[in-house]
């Protein structure tokens, strides 16, 4: 059962090297490989999580090297979850890109999906801060052969400043993990959650320093103020299930916030000295306001689907700041609501995009398109759900973090923020909804009046829309998504025992920590003089000593040298 | 030699930031490279310098140097090699479809002046960067 951790990663892997290798010029297979590899990732993924469900954590030593110096992959409920999210998130999202058709309009469409979902995954099972950066940045190279997927000018353009953005972000990423390194001599997180505890707080500039930069990077990645910029106008002119695909990408960095700061960086720890409380929460909350002040702004519907993302980041981001097992519990459950809301957002998005022809996303009035009455249905309820009005989860996500922030002092500032947030949220979408869902048909009725024949021209313009009614694939997609948003509410006491579980054990780090230090790795054995420095690895560990004695002389050596230098 | 590194290190970066904000493609991708190159450096300091010690820890080895910031810098290398390989073609793309090479707005509005120009020329560009 042990293996099974590595199948999210490897699976999509290997996948996406048959699909270019093996299945490049056969649309049919690409598609069958492709579905069925998410298909047995989400069983897998439901695998992982009833077997984490308990509150065991599970380790997988890659090539068996013991952990501090090997690279583990560790699936406690955190993980897990967030696995158990992006699988569920990628295969409604997939039969999207089928259906209506979007991965033939470019290149090895599902190749770039498969390496993205690999590098999603692997960045939430890693337990080894260096290689979470080499998953961030498999994630990010798929992400931007996906984000301009099918190509022209403007996407182009956005996809340039969508990765300049996230080289600068890697960069960033680097220094932080370079410092990190000199200052604890160990990279794995388990380890470096044990050393920041034992570090001199007299001479911990250098920890600081890393703290904060890993903290900046991991809010580029979730769009936090002033950092979001990126995020607008490449999620508005992504392709559609790319768009919708994003939704988790910045969860990512909402994931590497919660991990960071619980496991390495606790809030506990005098290093930190309430930084979440000063920093963290007033731009989270700024960032809430900002993402829906800007939904009110948009005049184009994908750009406004992009704002209630960063807005609903701040939401998250707030909840997380606090620090407390409430505030974390009630953001992961926001976290899988509005993951799934962006999704469902962004998939009608590009349903209105295709049906109102040249007039495509912008927010003005239009004679009406062909099948409007559902698909004005799901934007509705998808909407209700991102504005957070009850009955949908996006109202229990919205009461419980209000709820977990009762013991804050900023509490007053958390409520003004977030209630009046979605007022501004809620008149936005309904000034958008109703201009493109009903003001059309006020203008079918004066044209009635003045027009010599109205109805030829309605019906005309039904005839040259080729898809007439509603697609069943795409349809399909968009009810997954919404019946799991639906789901989500009727469940959210189940869930929410899940979530509070999973935040009580991050705020108890302790038999995390044991299990990835304590597991032992394979024997070592002593090689003789004749093979040579290709086995530096094994001679760096072995000696007459056993393992153990050996690790602890080799960190200790690293400890001083890292410590007592300069 | 702290301080020759240290003055490199933040040379490379000053220099990358300065040409990052620049917003044209080519001096912002040779500002991306600069900076990589200097957080390669960074990485690689960051076991502290040490001269003419072997990278491993035997037994008969009282002095070494930190291996692990040399796999790391190699991981970087790669990484950032790829990197600035693709958003080389995808900025060419991106040139060649819209016949400007600004990376931020202000680029759009000259777009949108030449617009009416050279319209032929455009589509034929475009034409190029999908095939």
């Amino acid at each position: 059962m042990m293996h099974w951790i590595i199948a999210p990663v490897l699976l999509p892997a290997m996948m996406a090297a048959i699909i270019v290798l093996a299945a490049r010029f056969h649309e049919t297979l690409q598609r069958i490989f492709s579905v069925a590899s998410l298909v047995a990732v989400l069983a897998i993924s439901i695998g992982l999580y009833m077997q984490a469900s308990d509150g065991t954590v599970t380790l997988y030593q890659l090539g068996d090297w013991q952990a501090p110096f090997g690279i583990v992959l560790v699936a406690d409920r955190l993980a897990t979850t967030m696995v158990l999210l992006t699988a569920v998130l990628a295969l409604p999202v997939l039969i999207y890109a089928i259906g209506s058709g979007w991965d033939r309009r470019g290149q090895h469409f599902h190749a770039l999906f498969q390496f993205q979902v690999m590098g999603i995954m692997g960045a939430f099972l890693t337990g080894d801060a260096f290689n979470l950066f080499v998953f961030f940045e498999v994630l990010l190279i798929a992400s931007y052969g996906l984000m301009v997927h099918s190509g022209g000018a403007t996407r182009t353009r956005a996809g340039v400043q969508y990765m300049l953005y996230n080289l600068l972000g890697s960069t960033l990423f680097l220094f932080a993990l370079g410092t990190l390194y000199a200052q604890a001599g160990t990279l794995n997180m388990a380890d470096l959650a044990q050393r920041v505890a034992a570090a001199d707080i007299e001479n911990s500039a250098g920890l600081r320093v890393a703290a904060v930069l890993l903290l900046l990077v991991f809010a580029i990645k979730a769009a936090l103020l002033p950092l979001h910029f990126w995020l607008p106008s490449s999620y508005a002119e992504a392709p559609a299930p790319v768009a919708a695909l994003f939704a988790i990408m910045t969860k990512v960095g909402a994931y590497g916030i919660i991990r960071v700061y619980t496991l390495i960086f606790p809030p506990s720890s005098p290093l930190m000295q309430g930084a979440h409380e000063e920093w963290l929460l007033p731009l989270a909350l700024i960032t809430l306001a900002i993402g829906m002040i800007g939904v009110l702004g948009s005049r184009e519907i994908g750009r406004l689907v992009a704002f209630s993302v960063v807005g609903s980041m701040g939401m998250l981001l707030a909840s997380v700041a606090q620090f407390t097992p409430a505030g974390i519990a009630s953001a992961l459950y926001y976290a899988l609501h509005s993951t799934l809301t962006t999704a469902a957002l962004f998939l009608i998005v590009d349903v209105i995009r295709e049906r109102r022809g040249s007039v495509a996303g912008t927010v003005e009035e239009t004679l009406p398109m062909a099948g409007g009455a559902l698909v004005a249905g799901l934007f509705f309820i998808a909407c209700i759900a991102m504005a957070g009005l009850p009955p949908l989860s996006g109202f229990i996500g919205k009461l419980l973090i209000l709820e977990a922030s009762q013991q804050s002092a900023m509490m007053g500032w958390v409520w003004a923020v977030v209630l009046g947030s979605s007022l501004v949220a809620v008149v936005g979408f309904s000034r958008a909804g109703s201009t493109i869902f009903w003001k059309p048909h006020q203008l079918a009725v004066e044209n009635c009046g003045s027009a010599e024949d109205p109805e030829d021209e309605q019906g005309a313009r039904e005839l040259h829309d080729p898809t007439g009614g509603n697609q069943p694939l795409p349809m399909l997609a968009i009810g997954l998504l919404v019946a799991l948003l639906i789901a989500l509410t009727v469940f959210a006491g189940p869930v929410m025992r899940q979530l509070d579980a999973t935040a009580a054990q991050l705020f108890a780090p302790q038999p995390y920590v044991s299990t990835v230090l304590e597991t032992p790795g394979k024997e070592i054995v002593k090689h003789g003089d004749d093979h040579g420095d290709d086995h530096g690895k094994v001679e760096a560990d072995d000696g007459d000593l056993p393992a153990d004695e050996a690790h602890d002389a080799g960190t200790e050596a690293i400890t001083d040298d890292a410590l007592g230098g300069h | 030699m702290e301080f020759l590194i240290a003055t490199t290190i933040g040379v490379l970066t000053a220099a990358g930031i300065y040409m990052v904000l620049r917003l044209r493609t080519f001096p912002v991708i040779i500002g991306t490279s600069l900076l990589t190159y200097a957080v390669n450096l960074f990485l690689f300091a960051s076991g502290r310098l040490v001269i003419n010690q072997p990278p491993i820890l035997r037994d008969d080895v009282t002095s070494y140097t930190d291996p692990l910031p040399q796999a790391l810098v190699l991981t970087a290398i790669v990484i950032s090699f790829g990197m600035t390989a693709v958003v080389v073609m995808i900025a060419l793309a991106s040139y060649l479809s819209a016949n400007d090479d600004h990376v931020d707005e202000a680029g759009k509005l000259a777009e949108e002046r030449h617009a009416g120009e050279d319209p032929d020329r455009q589509q034929g560009d475009e034409k190029e960067s999908r095939a």
